[in-house]
């Protein structure tokens, strides 16, 4: 990892691509304080939205801009009998508010039984309301996976949500820009997951915290839109404000025809803008990092938060490689585990794999572990759940017989929502358990109560399932793969 | 801390773990309420009890310790990493306190407590080392924190202190938040007082 100095120049400079959309959002700046900044795109979802239509019903006003509201329910929801009523009260009571507090607002809702229904960060995309050049916002720290489009995307509280239900503005203070680089050709196996699970380890969660960061550099663009997604999803582990990467033609191909993406006159005239949206060559960052692609290996986490990873044939750090003032944090993280300083996670037994969440559940992630598991069997003591990101991409899974290759591998391909990645509805990882995961977050207890979390790419993941362990996916794959 | 913030002083809670994420604040599984109130019962669950069992209280962790209570919650670095959920914010304000210190706070954790009246109060990692050393010697030591002069101060039991070491330190906030805390203000309030402005920006600003 190279780090480059910001280097202060006099006079006239570029504008980054962050600093482009963000500075076309500005309603005014308030003196010594925040700006207004407006919001193209409002996600919601029924967890973190009731208390802020109560808040809006007890202040008595409206939904200011109910046309740029789009809500789903995902993060509570079963994912297995969706068309029965949600068994979990509090669950169904949770969604019920999210139906009733839209039909009041004249929200659209692609709730439960919609073709559109899904992980609030899958539909955004696949739908095409995500687009380059928007802010927006979701209550929910995900929300920086819509950034790969080139667009200012970040997680708010409740009491935001409520102020951009009232306003379509939020106040906000200007983070501070890095570049990160990724340059060079990726290694056969290594995957987006890869790249971002590589950079939290070299710049630790907090690594980003005040930044926005913009993703750049050979490797970055040589990736598909739904690769992108991945990168800019994890942007929050490393405490980013927001991530993004600016568009180019993968990016407007990728849109163009997509449901709710501009068409004809309108598609040209927006085409024109999004064109602009690039860092200027004189822009200047406050940090910028560059990563040799071919330094990345499959990666894999050992620990309690998303920076805790290393490359599959590393080995978790030994004591005295760990600071003094981290050695308390680190030594509770592995204890929790259930793993040794200085031992390899290469073969460590593995008793779930989750293949889903906001991070890996798109189409290309369920393509990638189908051609590598067809005419595979999954591992005889290893449960393996498949939670597509949304209906529509279960409905392309079947539609190209991705559910049978999964069904003979002895794999269960579940129903659409968050589910396993944080454990709200019953989804849950049984204490002391070790699942390995493409979800994004290896806290403690997210996947449920004592349960045990290695994060890894779709195909790590999908090659623990056969192998029934922690596994070096590269000395698995076959002229075939 | 009611709306209408100045000065607190109280004996504090030393939470001496870093990168606190707010799945560990409140586990997603009590995010299924509807309303704001009733979570500080909650708050850092699974690291208060075992096997999520009210009556079985985990001896070795610090909520649990009566001899630390108080209104000021002494966290370490990055704290309330991870998710977005307010329901974290509110966790720790319903659980009774009104500041949270730590040399690292994440964004959003920030901005949530900012917006629910509970101070993330940053102060320098040689600081926050110095009010864990002296949380540690004396539970009783109590801390001031006032937000009008945006200082932060050790107080009540100065033997607790090396010779020459500083009691305080000056702490950072944005002009208009102070404004909001002092006076009770919120963002809502202050947006929708923007109206006009912001249908202007509308108006001028279709692409």
């Amino acid at each position: 990892m190279f780090l480059h100095h910001a280097v202060l120049k006099k006079g006239k400079m570029g504008k980054t691509l962050f600093e482009k959309i963000w500075d076309k959002h500005i309603v005014k700046t308030i003196d010594g304080g925040p700006s207004v900044l407006y919001i193209d795109k409002h996600f919601i979802h029924e967890v973190t939205s009731p208390q802020a239509f109560t808040g809006l019903n007890k202040r008595g006003i409206k939904v200011f801009r109910p046309g740029r509201v789009i809500a789903t329910a995902d993060h509570n929801v079963p994912t297995l009998n969706q068309h029965l009523p949600i068994k979990e009260e509090l669950s169904r009571l949770q969604v019920e508010a999210l139906k009733k507090n839209c039909a009041e607002q004249g929200i659209e809702l692609y709730g439960l039984g919609h073709p559109f229904q899904g992980i609030v960060h899958v539909i955004g995309p696949e739908l095409g309301i995500t687009q380059p050049g928007m802010t927006i916002v979701c209550g929910d720290s995900h929300t920086s996976t819509h950034g790969a489009f080139g667009n200012i995307a970040f997680g708010i509280g409740t009491s935001e949500v409520e102020m951009v239900l009232a306003t379509q503005c939020i106040l906000q203070t200007k983070p501070k820009l890095m570049r990160i680089n990724i340059e060079g050709q990726l290694d056969k196996a290594v995957v987006s997951k890869d790249i971002v699970l590589y950079i939290l380890s070299q710049i630790t969660s907090s690594g980003a915290t005040g930044y926005a960061v913009e993703f750049a550099g050979s490797a970055i663009r040589s990736l598909s839109m739904e690769a992108r997604m991945t990168i800019c999803n994890m942007s929050i582990e490393m405490g980013a404000r927001c991530g993004m990467i600016a568009p180019d033609e993968t990016t407007f191909n990728y849109l163009k025809g997509r449901k709710f993406a501009p068409s004809g006159e309108k598609w040209e005239r927006k085409l024109t803008y999004w064109k602009t949206l690039y860092s200027d060559k004189d822009a200047v960052f406050d940090k910028e990092i560059t990563i040799n692609a071919e330094d990345i290996e499959p990666m894999i986490t050992y620990g309690t938060n998303p920076g805790m990873g290393v490359g599959i044939t590393g080995h978790i750090p030994a004591l005295n490689e760990i600071e003094e003032n981290e050695k308390l944090s680190f030594e509770k993280s592995l204890a929790y585990m259930g793993l040794q300083p200085g031992t390899n996670i290469k073969g460590k037994k593995v008793d779930y794999v989750f293949i889903g969440s906001c991070t890996n559940s798109r189409i290309e992630d369920l393509r990638m572990v189908a051609s590598f598991v067809r005419g595979k069997h999954k591992a005889a003591d290893v449960e393996v759940w498949i939670v597509p990101g949304s209906k529509q991409v279960e409905k392309q899974a079947i539609e190209e017989g991705i559910d049978k290759i999964f069904a003979e591998a002895g794999f269960t391909l579940r129903q659409p929502g968050c589910s396993a990645c944080l454990g709200m509805n019953e989804d849950k990882i049984p204490a002391g358990k070790y699942c390995i995961s493409t979800s994004n977050r290896n806290f403690e207890g997210r996947q449920g109560p004592n349960a045990r979390t290695f994060l890894a790419s779709p195909l790590s993941a999908a090659a623990a399932a056969i192998t029934g362990m922690v596994t070096d996916v590269r000395e698995m794959l076959t002229s075939n793969n | 801390m009611s709306k209408g913030f100045q000065k607190i002083i109280s004996t504090a809670v030393p939470l001496n773990i870093e990168n606190v994420d707010t799945d560990q604040i409140i586990p997603a599984r009590f995010l299924k309420a509807t309303s704001r109130d009733g979570f500080g019962k909650n708050l850092f669950r699974d690291w208060r009890y075992e096997n999520d069992d009210e009556t079985k209280p985990k001896k070795d962790f610090i909520l649990n310790n009566p001899a630390y209570k108080g209104r000021i919650l002494i966290a370490a670095k990055n704290f309330g990493c991870g998710s977005s959920r307010e329901h974290a914010a509110w966790a720790i304000k319903d659980a009774g306190f009104d500041v949270v210190v730590s040399s690292f706070f994440a964004d959003i954790f920030k901005n949530n407590s900012l917006n629910n009246f509970l101070l993330p109060v940053t102060v320098s990692e040689s600081f926050l080392q110095k009010i864990f050393t002296a949380l540690e010697k004396d539970p009783q030591t109590k801390i001031e924190v006032n937000l009008r002069e945006q200082t932060i101060r050790l107080s009540g039991s100065p033997e607790t202190l090396s010779p020459g070491e500083g009691l305080g330190e000056a702490f950072g906030i944005s002009a208009y938040k102070k404004t909001c805390l002092l006076n009770g203000y919120d963002d809502i309030d202050y947006l929708l007082s923007s109206k006009e402005d912001i249908i202007k920006y509308e108006a001028e600003n279709t692409l």
